[in-house]
């Protein structure tokens, strides 16, 4: 599994404000290094976020998004102690899921 | 009628250093006239206070610190052997609480006053058994890679969130380093005849879009020190204090730094030292 996630969530009410911090090099695929070489493509494809066992977020990530990533949502209905589940794959088959509770 | 010539002598105070020269680099525009050094602030100002505090939520200097936790706890090297039970940052041996703001300090161990980074490598070094010029030929981070002793630096910053900066300047070892450090910053050298003071010597300079603080003021040494290590959000890198004397030197056109060498540590101890009772906020993020 890659680099773990930062995920904060915090409840508001009835609304969970959570912040997702990932650590990811989101590589475009069309800057060059140093020398010259083309870096080659390496970015979260797709990512899921489940609050309470409910599938909130699913969505397409893309190479316009940058590098260590701060994804933020707000959930209503959503109570104290509540499970949040965070998943990325990237284009290269590698993944990472974790998960904190609503606070 | 008969006319009073008051001959008005106007004292032009010229403020030694304070508007003198201002520093020209190469294919650039000169620098803009400083500012009146005043406590007003203007519609930039407050929209960059803005972005920043944003920014600052949710900081990915945090992945590092994670990524410095497990390293400081790890095993590792030649010797197989953990920072946390070795490593001595001045509180004793593998604590980290508040260890980073009473940095650099001298250590009776090693014979020399060291800021967090110099003190770090000598633990690797030392207790571990890494080669000193294995870290010294890539010691700071590009996009591509993070140096080990960047994520252990940047875990024991954030061990110091929200703590009072206290370099220990009654030491007599530390005062020493301290007058170095300060006559250092006094020294014009290099192509452009620039000392750290020329930039940082005074209120209300500014090169272009970017504030210069005054880091012989403690207001001004904190904004500076409250900087690294910090994330620098171009190109997605985690930089630290060395890192930035050895990029002002850069800028200065002045020979590089030797790596984590006591000129540095001298210079560090002179500006951190000057934020003494300044709070600390944690490894900071930079645009």
């Amino acid at each position: 599994m890659a680099d773990p996630m930062k995920i904060r969530a915090t409840l508001k009410g009835d609304t969970a404000e959570i912040r997702i911090l990932m650590a990811h090099a989101m590589e475009t695929g069309q800057r060059k290094d140093a020398a010259g070489n083309t870096v080659p493509p390496h970015f979260i494809q797709a990512m899921t976020v489940e609050v309470g066992g409910k599938k909130v977020v699913d969505g397409h990530v893309g190479t316009s998004v940058s590098r260590n990533p701060v994804f933020g949502f707000k959930v209503k209905g959503a109570k104290a102690g509540d499970k949040v589940v965070v998943s990325w794959v990237d284009n290269k088959g590698d993944k990472r899921t974790d998960e904190a509770a609503i606070a | 009628m008969k006319q009073r010539l008051v001959g008005a002598l106007c004292a032009m105070a010229v403020a030694g250093g304070a508007f003198a020269q201002t520093p020209k680099k190469p294919a650039a525009k000169p620098a803009p006239q400083s500012p009146p050094a005043a406590e007003a602030k203007d519609a930039a100002t407050l929209e960059f206070e803005k972005f920043r505090a944003e920014m600052e939520d949710s900081n990915p200097a945090e992945l590092f610190e994670m990524k410095g936790e497990e390293q400081w706890k790890t095993k590792r090297g030649p010797k197989n052997v953990a920072l946390a039970e070795s490593c001595d940052l001045g509180q004793g041996v593998g604590k980290v609480e508040g260890a980073y703001v009473r940095m650099p300090r001298y250590f009776a161990d090693a014979d020399a006053v060291m800021d967090a980074e110099r003190r770090i490598v000598w633990c690797m070094v030392e207790k571990q058994g890494f080669k000193f010029d294995d870290i010294a030929k890539k010691p700071f981070a590009n996009a591509n890679f993070t140096p080990d002793i960047t994520n252990l630096v940047t875990y024991v910053a954030g061990h110091s969130r929200n703590m009072k900066v206290a370099v220990p300047l009654k030491d007599p070892k530390v005062h020493e380093a301290y007058e170095i450090g300060k006559e250092i910053a006094a020294y014009r050298a290099g192509p452009y005849d620039f000392s750290c003071n020329t930039c940082h010597g005074s209120d209300g300079k500014r090169i272009r879009m970017q504030n210069l603080p005054n880091l012989s003021t403690a207001k001004g040494a904190m904004s500076g020190v409250q900087g690294w290590p910090g994330y620098r959000m171009t190109g997605g890198v985690m930089l630290t204090h060395q890192w930035r004397m050895g990029d002002c030197f850069r800028q200065q056109r002045f020979p590089q730094p030797k790596y984590a060498s006591d000129a540095i540590a001298y210079l560090l101890t002179y500006m951190i030292g000057n934020a003494n009772g300044q709070v600390y906020k944690g490894p900071g993020i930079k645009r």
